[in-house]
């Protein structure tokens, strides 16, 4: 109780959870488990007062018969002549409603999987009116996983259209998470470059594959940690509305082709020790070497022969040059097969 | 009486715009000549820094290398957003950039760079964003200098030597210009006094790291034939 702030401030915070889900609920408070949950089917009323109906004892309506009605009548009656007339389950559920007799409550496992659908009031044809909409359900995911300490690597939003298809949207993210307001925002940014080509009349949320997730509690000064949890969020943002594609990392490759001499990786993955120092290389390589006319270039320095790759079907044999042109920049430029190409400059 | 201006400035605190804002965040260049005229003693932080050349390939990345092999060896992370092409690895390395720190974003349009942009600077687990905007609206530049005091980052944006013409936030404003073989840095705008005379910086040619001095291209020849000549060859 006192980790929750008080019980009024604990029940404010359920209020608050299921007024997201939009789920209406009865709570009440008792000491013992089963108590609770025969007040809240009674509306909240006292357990003295609670109607037999609503606990579901008086079966035969025997207990109307001898004139019994709330709870708090049935305590008053003798305890081994209730036993003799009803059997002793009846006493042990009183019991235990009571608190004198401990009960073992199994816990609730949520499933690991979540699918939730929810139809629209009206057809939305625009960003904002999804979004909104699938906040709800996320919000239920997040409840979900919290339960269970998990959070998840990717989740699919279905957009339903009355005609068409549904339209699915994957959002895939760096890290696993499971607050509704970061999937949301991510949400957001793909929802921004999708073009609908029809209404959505209802959406479905689906996510599987769990992974553990602990509460993480943050640092008390701007620690590395902290760091490198903002970085991997930026990128997921970035490569959100931008594509997966769209953020990447350098590596050196060792290979003597300069246009294997890279590679694309994801960002971090870099070993340095890898790393051999080759001859002077231009900071920009060109996408695709561009072919030129030898009376434009002044070589400099070269040639550097590059011979390699017969092994694999692309075969380099390439005397490289530094180059300055006509407007002083300075460029790195082949010959091969008698043909000049600028493959890099040195910025 | 007659009071000389001297007295009258040591006597009431004027504020004169002569002074170089010498508190400024700064980010050191590598080169002291440019560190000596840009306030703060370096690259400045938390503001625009526009870069504008004529062409590329002229020494507008290697004038910010020193400052980016500095960031990321000290485990600082880099944003090259939207580059006109592909940044080299092992040039990177070999010039003392960790790349493990170095992140590269590609955004198609104006909108979703500039976007990108102001995503990264808001996030502050960039410390360097350079970025490549071929137009640009002032609104829009305007907005990117607010991310960018947020940020306390080095942001560097390389534009065309024409946007020299339109009005800019950026704090620092570099054109560069290639004279004999040489970079020319002349400083347009800057906190504090203009600075008039153009700058030449020192950088690292190629041509250094060969010590070798120009040959003639050979005519053809084969591997083994160079080999025998003490050309390198790499097979």
């Amino acid at each position: 109780m006192r980790l929750f702030d008080g019980l009024e401030r604990l029940l404010e915070r359920l209020r608050e959870g299921l007024a997201a889900m939009e789920l209406t609920a009865q709570l009440a408070v008792a000491p013992a488990a089963r108590a609770a949950l025969w007040r809240s089917r009674g509306g909240g009323a006292r357990l003295q007062e609670l109607p037999l109906e609503v606990i579901g004892f008086d079966s035969g309506g025997f207990f109307r018969n001898i004139g019994i009605s709330t709870v708090g009548e049935l305590l008053k009656l003798p305890r081994d002549g209730l036993a003799r007339r009803c059997g002793q389950a009846l006493l042990d559920d009183l019991d235990r409603a009571l608190g004198t007799v401990p009960e073992a409550r199994g816990y609730f496992m949520p499933p690991p999987r979540f699918a939730a659908k929810l139809e629209l009031p009206a057809e939305v044809s625009h960003a904002d009116g999804l979004l909104f909409a699938a906040r709800r359900l996320l919000v239920q995911l997040e409840g979900l996983l919290a339960a269970r300490h998990a959070g998840v690597r990717a989740f699919t939003v279905f957009l339903c259209h009355p005609k068409a298809e549904s339209t699915a949207v994957e959002i895939g993210l760096a890290s696993p998470a499971r607050e509704a307001g970061r999937l949301g925002q991510l949400l957001r940014e793909k929802l921004a470059t999708l073009s609908l080509s029809c209404p959505v009349e209802a959406i479905r949320l689906e996510a599987g594959d769990f992974s553990p997730l602990h509460a993480r509690t943050a640092g008390m000064f701007g620690d590395a940690l902290a760091e490198d949890e903002g970085w991997a969020r930026l990128a997921e943002r970035l490569q959100a509305r931008l594509g997966p594609d769209a953020v990447y990392g350098l590596a050196t490759h060792p290979d003597h082709r300069p246009e294997y001499g890279w590679r694309r990786v994801e960002p971090g993955e870099w070993d340095p020790r890898e790393f051999r120092h080759p001859g002077p290389r231009p900071l920009w390589l060109l996408q695709a070497p561009r072919p030129m006319r030898e009376d434009d270039l002044q070589l400099l320095a070269g040639p550097e022969r590059i011979e390699c790759g017969w092994w694999d079907g692309d075969e380099a044999r390439r005397d490289y040059f530094i180059a300055r042109f006509s407007d002083s920049s300075l460029g790195w430029v082949y010959r091969e097969a008698g043909a000049w190409f600028l493959h890099g400059l040195f910025a | 009486m007659m009071v000389s201006l001297e007295d009258l400035l040591q006597r009431h605190p004027v504020w004169r715009g002569g002074a170089a804002f010498s508190r400024a965040a700064a980010v050191p260049s590598g080169f002291s000549v440019l560190d000596g005229e840009l306030p703060g003693g370096g690259w400045p932080t938390g503001g625009l820094t526009e870069i504008l050349g004529l062409q590329q390939g002229i020494g507008e990345l290697r004038l910010l290398l020193p400052a980016l092999a500095a960031l990321t060896t000290a485990g600082k992370r880099v944003i090259w957003l939207a580059p006109p092409h592909l940044p080299y690895a092992p040039a990177l390395a070999a010039a003392g950039v960790d790349l493990a720190r170095l992140a590269v974003v590609r955004a198609p349009g104006r909108r979703d760079s500039l976007w990108a942009a102001e995503q990264a600077l808001r996030s502050g687990t960039c410390h360097a964003l350079l970025a490549w905007f071929r137009n640009a609206r002032y609104a829009e530049l305007r907005r990117l200098a607010l991310a960018a005091e947020a940020s306390c980052a080095l942001v560097a944006l390389f534009r065309p030597r024409e946007a020299a013409r339109e009005s800019s936030p950026a704090c620092l404003r570099i054109a560069l210009e290639p004279v004999q073989g040489e970079l020319v840095v002349r400083i347009l705008k800057r906190r504090g006094a203009p600075a008039a005379a153009p700058l030449r910086v020192p950088l690292k040619s190629p041509l250094h790291a060969l010590g070798r001095s120009p040959s003639s291209p050979p005519a053809s020849g084969d591997a083994r034939a160079r080999r025998s000549l003490g050309l390198p060859v790499h097979a």
